[in-house]
């Protein structure tokens, strides 16, 4: 289909556990990503939001190609890229970018914001001359806020939210298809948060860009993305657009994810009722068998959701998800915005 | 703050200061707050990195008395003022009636104790008791925090705990010696979104049931406003805003607590709602701009607010709310209707300019 930019079927990646020295065995496998299938849509911001251990960072990594999938395959822009090597692979890198959460240990302290920025052309022999290298890396400065007269300077002369502005000038430097953002706004103060936000709404709006944008917050995600696919233990369970996603939550775990968020207005009377999750995130070395969710899940039926795994499928009213006993309406949390 | 009461607070900290002199200077990390707390409130100290939120706290725990600390005011503390008492006297309050959480339940536990040994440690730090009365106490905090099966969990060590378990023992450490005032530093900033839930719900129910005061720092306005009675905002080492939870969420006055507010995406804002993001950065605590410290980055700044320092002033209708900012209190609510009709920062800088030309 020509308006995904990406596809990603039945994608696998375990990460095998080992034990002893000389003889190493395999004694188990951390399923990190289990059976992921998703599309992405071109120009649109697909969020994926989930707690630790999900495999949203995997996700990430395994689309960039940083690491290869046990089983499943990922196409970008109308090409199996799932084994991609070489020229091929260099070639994939310039069309997809990163912009990563730590704005400190992701730049080179000992280079040059310049150097830094001008990095992508060098790697890919573009701008050569090198005046015109320069011209180049002062205008990608000027897009994303940073006085371009820092040209000179060192990444520890800039505060957290500047050298995050640093990261999303090199990432867009080699003008790509994609980019891919792993929690781009979690380590900065609220008050740089926003400004980052910002940024990079006008930047796709300005530069037609398909953004991946992976983040734990469910806030963040809800203001930044068309679509949301909503990951718990390596799967997805939900994927609906953003709207949808908030008034029509289909996945009692996402239900639960939503009434779990602060919302920074006071409840008119008293507290507020929300559905407290029990228990901790199973391990995803030995996850659940059939429904992962059914663990924690307060709808989950004994003999059905422990032994008949759901598929993501379109549910009545709302997005794709995948449970036997999607939330209604009347259930979700969604009721509460009616109260600010 | 808001009740006047017949009894003394039980904490009233008044004009505190903490200065580090540094080779870069002097840092003025808490500069001039003032605040009371009952017993039995709930009080949200709101800020960004850097606003001197933590330090105001651990200073009343004696915990920032360094060789280069200047500490000057009073914080007192059920009769006693914090700030004189000796190394010994500290000592049998800390852990005893204040007791204190971090954001990082990993580094404050010892990682070759068993979890009981710990707390069984804390109880006995304060109170003569015999080993075994103090583990079963340490049973009875385990099953009040809700760690199921404590008896096992006693005997592991931290590293065998998740991170909301670990947060629940520190917890149950903090609960020991039933203190009356909980302070919490970013509690659950560490801890993933439902655990988080789990960890305010646990605060809240044992705040109910054991009566004492909770001090709750963050830099999440959604925490607070789900938590605290009533909220104090900081920046650059002083409150600039202080009120009843309700009247900051619905009626703030200071152009800081507006950009706070109008920073932070809501789940609850309809989509494609633009976030309006406070421009510029915090400012060195080293280096504060003269007159208002906010002035580089106040939308509604005039050439006088660069000069004069505001002073926390009470609003005249007996709430409690207290704001320090230039701008008189009629023009505050003014442009903060505007802003909350939509208007941009821009836009609603009108009124500031118009009145100011009025008087």
């Amino acid at each position: 289909m020509a308006d995904n930019l990406v596809q990603v079927r039945d994608l696998v990646k375990h990460f095998p556990l080992t034990q002893g020295v000389v003889l190493r065995r395999q004694v188990g496998a951390v399923h990190a990503v289990d059976g992921l299938s998703f599309d992405v849509r071109r120009g649109e911001t697909l969020g994926i939001v989930g707690e630790t251990g999900c495999g949203k960072s995997t996700t990430a990594r395994l689309l960039l190609r940083l690491i290869d999938a046990t089983s499943g395959t990922i196409n970008f822009d109308g090409e199996d890229i799932t084994t991609a090597r070489g020229t091929h692979l260099k070639r994939l890198r310039r069309e997809m970018q990163m912009i990563f959460q730590d704005p400190y240990s992701s730049l080179n302290p000992r280079q040059t914001v310049g150097t830094i920025i001008a990095e992508p052309f060098a790697i890919h022999g573009l701008n050569a001359g090198k005046g015109e290298r320069k011209r180049a890396v002062q205008e990608l400065m000027d897009q994303v806020g940073l006085n371009v007269e820092h040209y000179n300077r060192y990444p520890h002369e800039f505060s957290g939210g500047q050298r995050q502005r640093i990261g999303v000038a090199r990432a867009t430097a080699l003008r790509p298809k994609l980019i891919i953002a792993d929690e781009p706004v979690s380590a900065l103060d609220v008050s740089i948060q926003a400004q980052i936000l910002t940024l990079l709404r006008a930047l796709q709006r300005d530069l037609g860009l398909t953004i991946v944008f992976i983040a734990h917050d469910l806030s963040v995600v809800r203001h930044m993305c068309d679509r949301i696919a909503v990951m718990y233990l390596g799967k997805v369970v939900e994927l609906a657009s953003s709207d949808e996603l908030y008034h029509h939550a289909r996945h009692p775990y996402t239900g639960a994810l939503l009434s779990a968020v602060p919302v920074p207005a006071p409840p008119a009377s008293g507290r507020r009722r929300r559905e407290i999750l029990y228990g901790d995130v199973p391990s995803p070395t030995n996850p659940p068998p059939a429904c992962r969710f059914h663990t924690r899940c307060p709808r989950a039926v004994k003999g059905r959701c422990d032994v008949d795994e759901p598929p993501l499928g379109l549910k009545p009213g709302g997005g794709l998800a995948a449970c036997h006993f999607p939330l209604e309406d009347s259930d979700a949390p969604a009721a509460r915005s009616a109260r600010a | 703050m808001s009740s006047a009461t017949t009894s003394a607070p039980l904490l009233q900290v008044q004009d505190l200061r903490v200065h580090f002199a540094t080779e870069d200077g002097v840092v003025k990390a808490v500069d001039g707050i003032s605040y009371d707390l009952e017993r039995g409130q709930v009080l949200g100290i709101v800020g960004e990195s850097g606003s001197g939120k933590s330090v105001s706290s651990l200073t009343i725990m004696g915990l920032s008395r360094a060789q280069n600390a200047r500490i000057s005011g009073s914080a007192i503390f059920d009769g006693r003022d914090m700030l004189t008492l000796d190394a010994e006297q500290l000592r049998s309050v800390r852990g005893n009636e204040i007791a204190m959480i971090f954001q990082d339940p990993l580094s404050s536990l010892h990682p070759f104790y068993r979890v009981g040994a710990q707390l069984v440690e804390a109880i006995q730090a304060h109170r003569d008791v015999p080993k075994g009365e103090a583990t079963d106490r340490a049973l009875e905090l385990l099953a009040l925090v809700g760690i199921p099966d404590p008896k096992s969990r006693l005997a592991a060590y931290p590293h065998e705990f998740s991170g909301g378990m670990r947060q629940r023992a520190m917890i149950a450490m903090a609960l020991a010696n039933e203190p009356q005032l909980l302070i919490a530093d970013e509690p659950t900033t560490a801890l993933d979104v439902t655990v988080q839930a789990q960890i305010l719900e646990l605060i809240g129910r044992l705040k109910d049931q054991l009566g004492m005061a909770v001090i709750i720092i963050t830099h999440d306005l959604g925490i607070v406003a789900e938590t605290a009675d009533n909220i104090a905002v900081m920046y650059g080492g002083r409150i600039v805003e202080r009120g009843s939870t309700q009247r900051i969420f619905a009626a703030p006055e200071h152009p800081y607590t507006w950009g706070l507010l109008g920073s932070i995406p809501r789940l609850d804002s309809p989509p494609g709602t633009d976030l309006v993001p406070i421009a510029g950065r915090p400012p060195s605590l080293i280096n504060l701009p003269d007159g208002c410290a906010f002035h580089p980055r106040c939308p509604y700044v005039l050439p006088r607010h660069r000069k004069v320092t505001p002073e926390l002033v009470a609003v005249a209708d007996g709430s409690g709310h207290a704001v320090a900012c230039l701008l008189a209190h009629e023009t505050r609510v003014r442009v903060w209707r505007e802003l909350r009709s939509g208007a941009l920062p821009e836009d609603a800088r009108e009124v500031v300019v118009t009145e100011a030309q009025d008087g």
